[in-house]
This record gives C-alpha cells, sequence and structure tokens, in this order.
C-alpha cells in the first residue's frame, strides 16, 4: 500500500512539473485502484493526484474525524457509511448539473437508500459478502448460514470468520431471520446466545487473510467478499463461493465528495472521469466487482459476466446492505460483539 | 539524562555552565511533544463523553471507566455489578506476556552468556547474527511464522515425514502459537542487555568463587547473576512491555476469537465501537498497571541492594 502510494506521488511529482493544473488528494482502500487509470487521469487533466488508503470504513471514519477533515478531496465508503458520514455532516453536496456523466449511473444505482437522488456519492463498486466453501473438502449443501452459524460436525473447527462487526451481526442476523436494528429484547438476546454457542465451531476472526486461509486449507469456511472469493479460485479451482438461502449481504463502494475539500473541481473532474464506462470498466477487470454504470459491457473482461461469484443462482436468497441503526440499539449489537470476543 | 552526565563531570559543566539549560532544551522539547502532550491527551479524553461513532464531546464523564469496570447486562439497565469481562482480557494479556518473558530469559540467558563468552572478534558477528532478522518488517516476519506452523506447512510436513507423529500438530490458532510468536518477536531485546552486561562482567570473580569453593551453581547464582542483573530486568522490560500491548501475534497466529489488550483498544478507534473515551480508558489503566509494576521491580531492586 505504501509503495502504491508513494509511486502515485512520485508520479504526480513528475508530472506536476509539466503541466501545473492542481492536485488531488484521494482517501481510498488499499489495492482497489488500478496505477494505470491514475496515470491516464494525470495524462488527460493534468491534475497531480495523491492517494491515501485505509483498511476499513470505520479506520477511515476515525481518521477523518481526528482531523483529517479538509486534508482530502475524496474518499470511497461503502453504503452505509455513506449514510454514516452524511448523517456526521462530512459530506458536501454535489448540485445539479455539476457532473456532466452523472446520467451514465445505471438506474437501479442513481437512487439508493444510503444516498438519496445521489447527492454525495457516485457509484464505484459493489458486490456481496457471504461465504466460500472448499468443496473438495465438503460435499453437502453450501447455500445455508447453517455453514456458519450452526456447521455439521465436519466442519466445525474449520471456520475462519471476518473479523468485522458490521458483516458477522448482519449475516447472523439474516441466519436468525431478525431485523438487522432490532430492538425486541427476545431476538437481542436469543442473537447474542447463538453466537456464544457458534464461536466454539470458529478458529479464528481474520478480515486481511480471508482469502489465504483458504487457498492454504487453514479453513474449509471462510466469511469472504466475492472479488477475494474470486481470486482465491483461480489458486485453488474448488473454493466455492456460496449464496445462502436465508440471504447474503450485499455492499456499494462510493465515491464521495468530502467537505471542505481543498481541490473541490478537481474532485468534480475526478468522479466525471470515473463515470465514464471505459474507466470504471478497467477498475473491475482490476477489483472483479460489479460496476454501477451503463455502458460499460463492452469494455468488461467477458468472463466477468459469468463469473459465479458475481452471478447468483436463481435459488438464492436476497441480498441485503448493512443497515444504519439508532445509537441506543447500536449501543446493544457493540455489546453483543464484545460479549463474542471477551 | 544528557543534562546529568554533563555535569558530572567538572570540566565540561564549568564550560557549558550557562547554556546548560539551553542545551537541555531539545530533550525537554522531545518529551514534551512525545510522551507528555499524548498521555496528557489520552488522561482527558478518558474522562469525556463518548460521541456516537467516534469523537469526543467535551463534557466531563466517569462512563468509560465505568463501562470497564460494572456490568449493567445486554441492554444496560441491570443493576451494576463487577465486570470481569475487561479484567479479564487484561489478565489474559499479562499472563501471556509474562510467559513471553519467561520463554525469552530461558532462551535468551544462556544465548547472551555464550555470545559474551566467545572471543572478541567474533562477539560482533554474533551480535549481527541475531539481528539479521529484525531488518526485516514485523508483520512479515509473523506472517512467516503462520506460514510455518499451520497444519499443512513445512513444520508438521517435516514432522510426519520423519514419522515422529502422524497427525499434523495443531499450533496455529492456540495460545503456544501467540508464544512463540511474541518470542520469536522480542528476544533481541531480551539477549542485547543482558549481553552487555555479561560482557562487562570480570570474569575473575567467577574464578575466585570457585578458588573459594562455590559450586558452579553457587557462583551462578550468588555472583553472576547479581552482577548483571540490571540487564536481565532490563531485558524483562523491554520484552513484558511490547507484548503485553502486541496485537499482530495475537490476531495472526493466535486466530483472534478473543480480545487482547491491543485489540480490544484498536477495536475503540477502528472498529465498529468507535469508543474513544473507553479507548483513552483502557489505555490509561494499562499505563498505570505498566507504571505500578515498574515500581514495584525498581523497590525491590533497591531493598535487595540494601541489604547487600
Amino acid at each position: 500500500m505504501k509503495y502504491f502510494a508513494s509511486t502515485a506521488m512520485a508520479l504526480a511529482l513528475s508530472v506536476g512539473a509539466a503541466a501545473a493544473e492542481g492536485d488531488l488528494v484521494v482517501y481510498h482502500w488499499f489495492e482497489y485502484m488500478p496505477q494505470e487509470l491514475l496515470d491516464k487521469f494525470t495524462a488527460e487533466t493534468g491534475v497531480n493526484v495523491t492517494m491515501d488508503t485505509y483498511d476499513s470504513n470505520e479506520a477511515m471514519l476515525a481518521s477523518l474525524k481526528a482531523g483529517g477533515m479538509g486534508t482530502y478531496d475524496v474518499a470511497v465508503p461503502g453504503d452505509y457509511m455513506v449514510a454514516i458520514m452524511a448523517g456526521e455532516g462530512l459530506l458536501d453536496t454535489i448540485a445539479d448539473g455539476e457532473l456532466t456523466n452523472k446520467g451514465n449511473i445505471a438506474p437501479e444505482w442513481a437512487d439508493p437508500s444510503f444516498d438519496p437522488g445521489r447527492k454525495h456519492s457516485i457509484p464505484y463498486q459493489w458486490g456481496s459478502t457471504a461465504f466460500a466453501v472448499d468443496t473438495g473438502s465438503y460435499e453437502g449443501d453450501i447455500n445455508t448460514t447453517d455453514i456458519l452459524f450452526n456447521p455439521p460436525e465436519e466442519l466445525r473447527g474449520k471456520i475462519n470468520m471476518l473479523d468485522s462487526q458490521g458483516e458477522v451481526m448482519a449475516m447472523a442476523s439474516l441466519h436468525m431471520g431478525i431485523p438487522q436494528c432490532s430492538t425486541d429484547r427476545d431476538q437481542l438476546k436469543a442473537l447474542n446466545d447463538m453466537l456464544q454457542g457458534a464461536k466454539a465451531n470458529w478458529a479464528s476472526f481474520n478480515s486481511d487473510t480471508a482469502k489465504e486461509v483458504l487457498v492454504s486449507g487453514d479453513a474449509v469456511v471462510g466469511m469472504i467478499y466475492d472479488g477475494f472469493s474470486a481470486k482465491a479460485r483461480e489458486e485453488k479451482a474448488s473454493v466455492t463461493y456460496a449464496f445462502p438461502k436465508e440471504g447474503y449481504v450485499v455492499w456499494m463502494d462510493n465515491v464521495v465528495l468530502l467537505k471542505d475539500a481543498p481541490n473541490r473541481e478537481n474532485a468534480i473532474k475526478f468522479m466525471d472521469f470515473l463515470l465514464e464506462p471505459e474507466n470504471i470498466a478497467a477498475v473491475s477487470n482490476y477489483a472483479r466487482y460489479g460496476l454501477g454504470v451503463t455502458g460499460a459491457e463492452d469494455f468488461l473482461d467477458p468472463e466477468l459476466a459469468t463469473l459465479p461469484e458475481s452471478n447468483p443462482p436463481a435459488d438464492a436468497g436476497a441480498g441485503a446492505f448493512i443497515e444504519v441503526c439508532d445509537e441506543a440499539t447500536q449501543a446493544v449489537y457493540d455489546q453483543i460483539w464484545t460479549n463474542l470476543k471477551k | 539524562m544528557a543534562g546529568g552526565a554533563a555535569s558530572s563531570g567538572s570540566t565540561a559543566s564549568d564550560t557549558y555552565a550557562g547554556a546548560r539549560h539551553w542545551l537541555l532544551m531539545p530533550s525537554w522539547f522531545v518529551l514534551l511533544i512525545f510522551v507528555a502532550a499524548p498521555v496528557a491527551m489520552m488522561l482527558v479524553y478518558s474522562f469525556l463523553t463518548k460521541e456516537f461513532r467516534g469523537g469526543v464531546i467535551w463534557e466531563f464523564s466517569l462512563g468509560a471507566y465505568d463501562q470497564f469496570f460494572f456490568d449493567r447486562g445486554l441492554f444496560g439497565d441491570d443493576p451494576p455489578q463487577i465486570d470481569w469481562t475487561y479484567i479479564n482480557i487484561f489478565w489474559r494479556s499479562i499472563w501471556q506476556a509474562g510467559l513471553a518473558t519467561v520463554l525469552s530469559l530461558l532462551i535468551g540467558f544462556p544465548t547472551a552468556y555464550f555470545i559474551a563468552t566467545r572471543p572478541e572478534r567474533s562477539r560482533a558477528l554474533w551480535v549481527f547474527v541475531i539481528t539479521i532478522p529484525y531488518w526485516v518488517n514485523l508483520l512479515i516476519r509473523t506472517v512467516s511464522m503462520k506460514f510455518l506452523l499451520r497444519d499443512q506447512g513445512p513444520m508438521n510436513d517435516f514432522l510426519i515425514w520423519t514419522g515422529v507423529i502422524d497427525d499434523p500438530l495443531r499450533i496455529i490458532n492456540t495460545n503456544l502459537a501467540v508464544q512463540l510468536g511474541l518470542f520469536y518477536s522480542y528476544l533481541p531485546f531480551m539477549v542485547l542487555p543482558i549481553y552487555a552486561a555479561v560482557e562487562r562482567y570480570n570474569f575473575t570473580l567467577s574464578e575466585a568463587a570457585a578458588d573459594l569453593y562455590a559450586s558452579k551453581w553457587a557462583t551462578l547464582r550468588r555472583v553472576l547473576l547479581p552482577a548483571v542483573k540490571p540487564g536481565v530486568i532490563a531485558g524483562c522490560i523491554l520484552v513484558f512491555v511490547p507484548s503485553l500491548g502486541a496485537f499482530l501475534a495475537p490476531d495472526l497466529l493466535g486466530g483472534a476469537r478473543n480480545f487482547m489488550i491491543g485489540s480490544l483498544i484498536e477495536e475503540q478507534f477502528k472498529g465498529n465501537a468507535g469508543n474513544w473515551p473507553f479507548g483513552a480508558a483502557a489505555s490509561m489503566i494499562l499505563l498505570t498497571l505498566v507504571l505500578i509494576i515498574l515500581m514495584v521491580f525498581a523497590r525491590q531492586q533497591r531493598r535487595m541492594g540494601d541489604m547487600r
């Protein structure tokens, strides 16, 4: 990641000498943007791009709240985090007509629940979070959340969970068929008890090595993002991504315009750039996730259209975004998470 | 520290007498910026009201300490009871760090003694060999440890190949793996100070002890150990303190199924909880504990010194 940021900076410096059209400071996930695309943006606009990276939505929020505002122009939060950041007043509003390419946004992503009317954000990538199973070692039905929360004997002690409260809680709620922000005490107690019981079957919590534990065989089952699962399958063909019938988590990362952006104009240019089908397709080809722009089909790797990880079977459950709970409700979920890891 | 050395030398202190305070300024400045200010900030934040999803509200509150010590049930409205959750997390970390320290001492002391008793020319080489792995980033070293220890890793493959075991040893995601990780991470911090102490030790003292019919064990216990004790204590502190706050080894090797002090505090800032005052309070409690341990250490040492 560091290497990535410093090459971006070095590049920015070298181009900056030739054409000084100002700067753009991007706060982005690690390994989520091909370098060639940044080069292309700089070549087209003459804008120097500097990039800092983060590894979780919450880490990004913490760093912005701890004094990062006014440093960055754009960031790339996930769906629920867009809603949180808007609520915290960290986002600037994109005026009507400011984005030339706003019409390129696919209709199904033009008015999402987490940013009605796309006032602050544009789609970047989307995908799902569920789990993958090494079907070389387990032959039963994998399309059920029982695999994680009520596993058959042979899978016990061979399960890796994501070390992320939001994803684990959302998945557990889907498993139990209860709302994600329940205020019903019996449901919450049942959720707490269910997780306590399930934990005995889990070998580890790890997000960074979610792919690697599956490939190496440390885990037979692993909670994972669809793109990571596709990469795991390329290394070990028997790793199969599950679409549980109880449902799975859907996420979308979005480029947002931050309040007090030092280079607001260039941020808008950058967003317009990422709404060009050809450019955002380059991101998908690199990251193996879906995009939210129309007319990009011709630029995508043909195999992406048939990727088993991004094409749920007909009998799969519904996808659900992680929901944003109010403070009192969230406190209970935080307590359940602490109980789980104490 | 620099000032103390300067003022004890007679000519130096005369030469720099007027400039002493100015010469000390950089040290004071560094201490202020990098030690006093952050700790003061932590102290203040731990007594503030938490803001939802990170940040603080500037209102005095004991909420963070209350959360640490009292359990009010899942919904926060049961009558308060002593909460063992966080105390247990602290105890687990202290126990783990203590074990890592003992393990490092058991291996580190003979290693340091061995190096210090080599001919002068080869000592530098041995020290160099000990420090080579530490030129590599800690994360990389911990991940390699994971590769090495895993069920289908080289260590198990080798043991099965030699016929010592039939099924792979389950080490990864256990406490033993964390121990090995911490031990590997911090061993040189034990070896180097002990080596420095043993190197300065006057071996004719051991010879004298032997001439006076002290057994080898008695010589070690009553002559060598007291002489190199400052190095041993420095080594123990240097291993214990970073082990206490470590989260790479517990997370990567231990499976992160349970919080350690380090990961608990990290979660308050980088996780969903976003509870900065609680993170600050947990850090303050940890700092207080470490200071108490160090003070007890120092006192005991002084008392032992008086007895002799």
